[in-house]
């Protein structure tokens, strides 16, 4: 038990950092943002650099429903790293209304989606889903007064509620026909002959997670969410969950049914290809900016399924580069749209307003460019590369016509963002100003920073991404 | 000269330029541009200088493992030789005439056009296929913001029909590229020119990169995007998308297609022919019924390029070495063409024909070179267009005589919708008086006409000095292609000379004895 506990440093520090910045919130009062700020960014350094000192270890802990392998550690760096930005952000956007509570909710979240990716058991993997869900519905409707934020958390809490149920019951059929509920007794079962109770439970766990993922037809919330959310919460939800609902969902179909290729392959496959277009669709003739990205992940998340439905070690290879290529996109994008304030102030999220921000804003409406252009996989940008990887996978596991039709798809993507880049570039000058100035050092950094990684300089980290990814994946096989 | 990375180092000038262009201002960026534009030129003309006719295949190689899974590989034979030649001297002359053409976010164009230079001769640079993917996509963007940001009235429709359009038929070669990497193992180019691929695969695979290169050439009937992008762009921009961009498609052909997959080259070449013969006429007679001089070069090209099409898969040397020789020279003479309508656009600000005649009384200098450009387009003899034209057809000729029957008839249209033009605008009384208001010909302009005439006339009287590199690498290309080509109809035979005749020296080539004309 001991030896067990000395192997979950991470989750151990994230709930203990937790309590304590919700104490200092509570005793110390709401008005010292610096001291719980930087109580909980301390804890995710921490928790980072426990899972940096665990890297190789691969065992399982707790009677093998946990698992430590270097899988989950690459998974939990790159939520730690997106909680990590959603916190620096989060206080100008506040704007002195800022409260402890959300950096508390933000690292409960970040220990569930820790448990999410490293959960090898059906019970473990519900409890962090669950802990990761609780805490993102308070997020959501975080701005109390707000009626946007407060339907958007109803809304993601109504149906939440409803794909947690789905998950439930799916996991109540392959309990019940498995006679277990730890991956790897599972899988043993789904070697033999698959009865109908299986296929049942298969079909309603991965509706479960779909949602999560955010994958069409169960998409619906992620639009509206991710309009009423805070936009710093809108960037958490765009890229820390996704990131632990996608490689939860690589090590529920790869570890636990894995051997039913025939029964899993079919329904992922489905998922891309509906989310990709529907992602890629949908986004046309979207007004607000933030709607938009969420449709844009909705079309990402399906490419990601393409790694997914080669089912192979490249393919799981290709997810995990593609996550955190597009976690990095994605943070970038939602950092320029929270640097987009108007003369008062105000946040801008309306497409339109955008026109003619490369006059005004030469540097932000750039990095947006890049940010498009690579959420679209077009080269030399580095979004390009792990599409190409997704794609390659498929090819290789004989899935050519899943290739073909993704891929041609991708071009419908293309043209909404390149849409948003006519308006910035192309288009006259708006009314809306767009005062420079103000923004955090921080902000900027980390804009400018990953606008030049995703240009030209990703290439240059093929090779340490690749091995990275090449031992994360090879656990699951 | 040996280990000295200089291609390396002709993608790094421009790129730095482009960088530094975005952050001087818009005075400083024109000079940064010109001297970084003519610093490669000059870094192209020691690359030809030292490129050694009849060695090794491939030279100026340059292997760097920096992105694991492909590898930046550099290297270029004689085709790629000619191409860089040509993008890197259009390209100071593109400068040149955007120079007061362009007056708002000049540092931003300037950076675009040096970006694009980088993606072009990154292109033809290319040993690793991933890599030439890239360059190839690359092109997208920055020709994406030319027209979009610096064109015509219409130039948002434009610039999303040329990107998507491109784009749709570019994936498909990436999947194709993908299949091929899975098969052959290895992403090197130079191998897997000499790999063969199952006949079966080959099918499918030159379909999927005739996709994408058939919309990049382009052939009918995808031919559409093009004199939108041509109208719509701004002078400079139409001169480096008819001058370089439009040969990214025949280089693909001649440098993936036909040498990778040679039995579907063969079994598919029909289509080629069939596409080509129609664009011939089709587009031919689409030129005749312009009103706006832009869309009517536009239309001539997609008729060029056609014929290069055609004597490309005609398979054979002289076929081969007359579509290259095109391919050079219409790059010269449509961006000669393209500013040659730029020149009278700046003044009027109308491409409308009805609106000019007479130019000829107060443009003297500018009719003479307007007159030599539309010459060359014809393929008049002592022109770069004649030689080009001459050779493709031969070769296409010994192939099918029909295909030659019907693209011979090209060359008739093309003289009568340039005559056209030419007659319409330039000859005819000087009737309206803002057009005889037009002063002739500035300094600028002269400094960049007298290039590219000279080039042209070069080409025109003495094509061996661009034939000669490439000779051996079109030999590689017709000997790889050799078992798997078709019959053709022709059947020449050599005449008997008769024996006193003094027989002039002999070109290169051996179909004199056909009887082509």
């Amino acid at each position: 038990m001991t030896a067990d506990l000395m192997l979950i440093w991470p989750e151990l520090i994230l709930t203990i950092g937790g309590l304590i910045t919700l104490m200092l919130g509570t005793f110390l009062g709401d008005r010292n943002v610096g001291l719980y700020q930087l109580s909980s960014l301390l804890t995710l350094a921490a928790a980072a650099a426990a899972v940096v000192a665990l890297f190789g270890v691969e065992t399982t802990v707790f009677s093998g429903t946990l698992s430590v392998d270097s899988f989950g550690g690459f998974a939990k760096l790159l939520i730690y790293a997106a909680s990590f930005v959603c916190i620096v952000i989060a206080p100008r956007f506040f704007n002195g209304g800022m409260r402890a509570e959300y950096p508390t909710l933000i690292l409960f979240a970040a220990l569930g989606m820790g448990i999410m990716a490293s959960s090898r058991d059906l019970m473990t993997l519900y409890v962090g889903l669950e802990l990761n869900s609780l805490a993102a519905y308070v997020l959501a409707s975080f701005m109390r007064t707000d009626e946007r934020s407060s339907e958007a958390g109803l809304k993601y809490f109504v149906l939440g509620a409803l794909a947690s149920g789905m998950l439930l019951y799916g996991i109540s059929l392959l309990y019940g026909f498995t006679g277990t509920t730890d991956f790897a007794g599972i899988a043993k079962v789904l070697g033999g002959e698959l009865n109908i109770g299986l296929i049942f439970g298969i079909v309603f766990v991965l509706a479960g997670l779909g949602f999560k993922i955010s994958a069409v037809p169960f998409h619906m919330w992620t639009p509206d969410v991710y309009e009423g959310a805070p936009t710093p919460v809108t960037t958490f939800f765009a890229s820390a969950p996704k990131v632990a609902a996608m490689a939860l969902m690589t090590r529920v179909v790869i570890d636990a049914m894995g051997p039913a290729v025939g029964a899993w392959q079919q329904i992922i496959i489905f998922l891309s290809l509906a989310s990709i277009i529907l992602g890629a669709v949908g986004a046309i003739g979207q007004k607000n900016i933030k709607r938009l990205l969420a449709y844009s992940s909705i079309n990402n998340v399906g490419f990601m399924l393409v790694g997914l439905a080669a089912g192979t070690q490249q393919g799981v290879e290709g997810v995990l580069t593609y996550l955190l290529v597009y976690m990095l996109t994605t943070l970038g994008a939602f950092l320029v749209v929270l640097q987009l304030r108007d003369a008062d102030g105000n946040q801008v999220e309306s497409i339109p307003a955008l026109a003619g921000l490369s006059q005004r804003r030469p540097g932000l409406a750039a990095a947006m460019a890049v940010f498009l252009f690579s959420l679209a996989g077009i080269p030399p940008l580095f979004g390009f590369w792990p599409k190409y990887l997704v794609f390659e996978a498929a090819v290789n596991a004989n899935l050519v016509p899943l290739a073909v039709a993704g891929i041609v798809a991708s071009v419908i993507g293309a043209f909404y963002y390149i849409a948003i880049i006519k308006t910035m570039y192309f288009d006259d000058k708006s009314d809306t100003e767009f005062p420079a100035g103000g923004g955090a050092i921080v902000e900027d950094a980390v804009i400018t920073a990953s606008a030049l990684w995703l240009s030209v300089i990703g290439y240059l980290f093929i090779p340490v991404l690749a091995i990275l990814s090449a031992s994360a994946a090879a656990v699951l096989f | 000269m040996s280990g000295f990375p200089i291609l390396s180092l002709m993608l790094a000038v421009p790129a730095i330029a482009a960088i530094l262009c975005l952050f001087v201002g818009d005075k400083v960026s024109r000079w940064v541009a010109l001297g970084a534009t003519l610093a490669t030129f000059v870094l192209g003309c020691i690359l030809w200088a030292n490129f050694d006719i009849g060695g090794a295949q491939w030279q100026f190689t340059e292997r760097a493992d920096l992105f694991g899974r492909f590898q930046y590989a550099l290297g270029i034979d004689g085709m790629a030789l000619m191409l860089i030649m040509l993008s890197v001297f259009l390209m100071p002359l593109c400068i040149l005439a955007s120079w007061d053409a362009i007056k708002s976010r000049v540092g931003l164009y300037m950076s675009m056009f040096l970006i694009m230079e980088v993606v072009m001769i990154g292109v033809f640079m290319a040993q690793d296929l991933l890599l030439f993917y890239i360059f190839f996509e690359a092109g997208l963007i920055p020709m994406y913001f030319i027209i979009g940001i610096w064109g015509g009235a219409n130039r948002k429709y434009a610039a999303f029909k040329f990107f998507l359009y491109t784009l749709l038929g570019s994936v498909l070669m990436l999947i194709a590229m993908i299949a091929m990497i899975a098969e052959a193992g290895t992403t090197d180019i130079p191998t897997l020119l000499n790999y063969d691929f199952p006949v079966q695969m080959q099918t499918w695979l030159w379909l999927a990169f005739f996709a994408s290169l058939a919309v990049k050439m382009p052939m009918w009937p995808v031919h559409t995007w093009l004199p939108d992008a041509h109208v719509q762009a701004p002078t400079a921009g139409s001169m480096i998308l008819a001058g370089v961009l439009l040969k990214l498609g025949a280089y693909g052909f001649i440098r993936f297609m036909m040498p990778m997959f040679p039995d579907a080259s063969a079994q598919l070449m029909w289509i080629v022919f069939g596409l080509s013969m129609i664009a011939v006429v089709y587009t031919s007679l689409v030129a005749l019924a312009q009103s706006d001089m832009k869309k009517l070069i536009a239309y001539s090209s997609v008729a060029h390029m056609a014929i290069v099409t055609a004597g490309l898969f005609a398979f054979n040397q002289q076929g081969i070495e007359g579509a290259l020789i095109i391919m050079l020279s219409h790059g010269v003479v449509s961006a000669a063409l393209f500013f040659c309508v730029g020149v009278i656009y700046d003044r009027l600000h109308t491409r409308e024909i009805d609106r000019y005649g007479g130019l000829a009384v107060n443009m003297p200098a500018y009719a003479l070179f307007f007159m030599l450009f539309t010459m060359a387009s014809i393929g008049l003899p002592g022109t770069s267009g004649f030689v080009g034209e001459f050779l493709s057809l031969a070769g296409i000729y010994e192939a099918s005589s029909w295909v030659a029957f019907v693209c011979t008839t090209g060359i008739i249209l093309g003289a009568a919708y340039m005559l056209y033009l030419y007659r319409r605008v330039v000859f005819g009384e000087l009737t309206k008086d803002d057009v005889k208001a037009m002063p002739d010909l500035n300094a600028r302009e002269w400094t960049i006409m007298v290039p590219l005439a000279a080039v042209a006339l070069w080409m025109g009287v003495y094509p061996e000095s661009f034939l000669a590199p490439m000779r051996g690498d079109v030999t590689t290309v017709v000997a790889r292609l050799a078992p798997a080509k078709p019959a053709g109809d022709a059947h020449l035979a050599a005449g008997k000379p008769k024996p006193a005749a003094a027989h002039g020296e002999t070109a290169h080539g051996s179909s004199h004895a056909g009887g082509v004309q």
